[in-house]
């Protein structure tokens, strides 16, 4: 029973509930990253962390925490673990954190995170909660990997820095430039849309 | 990262070649929700121009004047949302007080401003490249009129297309994506004007 319950936790994440093309959440950073595989592989890394760990927090809080200011509770939370990953980061991969810029501290204003916390663990115990954040990350992750992968394979003729494409392959600089970002998520969301359950889906789908 | 760029091209470039929302991707949330219609874009638009220049400025002063002197850089995503939390509420409560008319037109857009990631990716911005503060400033008013311009553009373009027939999977934000995709794609041809980065 407890074995299932965490599958649909994860499922609902990764597919049927996915924060970013079903409810269109954290779409700034899954449009500036992901020109490059390596890029993108440690934001969803970091968004990982910091959803599931704020998740776990926020839930273990949740008994203590006053209603009424739990927004400002929430976003302190998320920002304490920002900023760990931000100074890990900074230490051990210093050429990503670069390329990276402000987007990790945007995290704290990626409203999947904040969702997470007011949707789910604010009502629940700290080990689903967790699993919740993990799962929720790895959907983020997974759309911003697909959508990566195609950026890079169509911009720079590579994946992960290793080169696939045959030797007269010309560049489409235009996928690595930001409108490539624009029509790759919007295809993403097309293909994505057109799979998988239709019902309880409003007309207008973005909030 | 030129320091001699003044303050005026910076102001420029922040609009038309370094658009925040069509080349940084910033504030994307509410662009994707807000711009059905012009007259609801505008009203968002001109609170973050507003809240934008005033916290650039205030985020500049609290950084450079606090956090650096007290050796307390790593704090500085805490401090930056609790400033632009406090002055969205501040402001709120100003106008609701004295301008019942401005509150009616902007009131409900302004809550939705402290949790606009333009804002606070401002500040983050024009502390990676070293502003100085007349350049902050700038870069925060250029910044959310380049805002504005992208979402009432994007707004004017999903009013006229209500009638179009999109296909069912595409409704909505899939759609708002691929024109923005060409908005920026037009934006590219100011790039050779300017260039900050």
């Amino acid at each position: 029973m407890a074995k299932s319950k965490s599958m649909a936790i994860f499922v609902s994440g990764l597919w049927k509930e996915n924060p970013v093309f079903r409810q269109i959440l954290g779409i700034c950073s899954a449009l500036a990253v992901t020109n490059l595989m390596m890029n993108t592989l440690i934001m969803g890394l970091s968004l990982i962390f910091v959803t599931a760990m704020s998740n776990l927090t926020v839930s273990a809080l949740r008994s203590i925490t006053p209603v009424r200011i739990r927004m400002m509770v929430q976003t302190l939370i998320i920002a304490s673990y920002v900023i760990i990953v931000d100074i890990l980061l900074k230490a051990h991969l210093p050429d990503i954190s670069e390329a990276l810029g402000p987007y990790v501290g945007l995290i704290i204003t990626n409203c999947i995170i904040m969702g997470r916390c007011e949707a789910f663990a604010r009502h629940n115990t700290p080990w689903p909660s967790l699993l919740d954040g993990v799962a929720s990350g790895c959907g983020y992750a997974f759309v911003l990997l697909t959508v990566a992968f195609f950026r890079e394979l169509l911009g720079f003729g590579t994946v992960f820095g290793v080169r696939l494409m045959p030797g007269g392959w010309t560049n489409w600089t235009i996928m690595v430039m930001a409108p490539g970002a624009f029509f790759m998520l919007g295809g993403f969301i097309w293909v994505a849309r057109s799979f998988g359950p239709r019902d309880g889906e409003k007309p207008e789908g973005a909030r | 990262m030129e320091l001699g760029l003044s303050a005026f091209v910076i102001f420029f470039a922040a609009i038309f070649t370094n658009n925040i929302l069509l080349t940084n991707f910033l504030g994307m949330c509410s662009f994707l929700a807000v711009s059905r219609e012009v007259k609801s874009s505008l009203g968002l638009g001109l609170a973050v121009i507003f809240v934008m220049t005033c916290t650039s400025a205030l985020n500049y002063l609290v950084y450079h004047h606090l956090l650096v002197p007290l050796d307390l850089v790593h704090f500085r995503y805490i401090v930056f949302i609790i400033v632009i939390a406090a002055f969205v509420q501040i402001v709120e409560m100003v106008i609701e007080r004295f301008s019942p008319v401005l509150y009616v037109i902007l009131g409900i857009f302004i809550p939705l401003i402290t949790v606009n990631c333009a804002i606070l990716g401002v500040a983050l911005f024009m502390i990676i490249r070293d502003y100085s503060f007349s350049q902050s400033v700038a870069y925060g008013a250029g910044g959310g009129i380049g805002w504005t311009l992208a979402i009432v553009a994007m707004g004017g373009i999903r009013q006229r297309m209500k009638g179009a027939k999109v296909p069912r999977p595409l409704e909505g934000p899939g759609i708002t994506l691929i024109i923005a995709g060409l908005m920026a794609l037009a934006f590219i041809g100011f790039t050779g004007m300017i260039q900050i980065q």
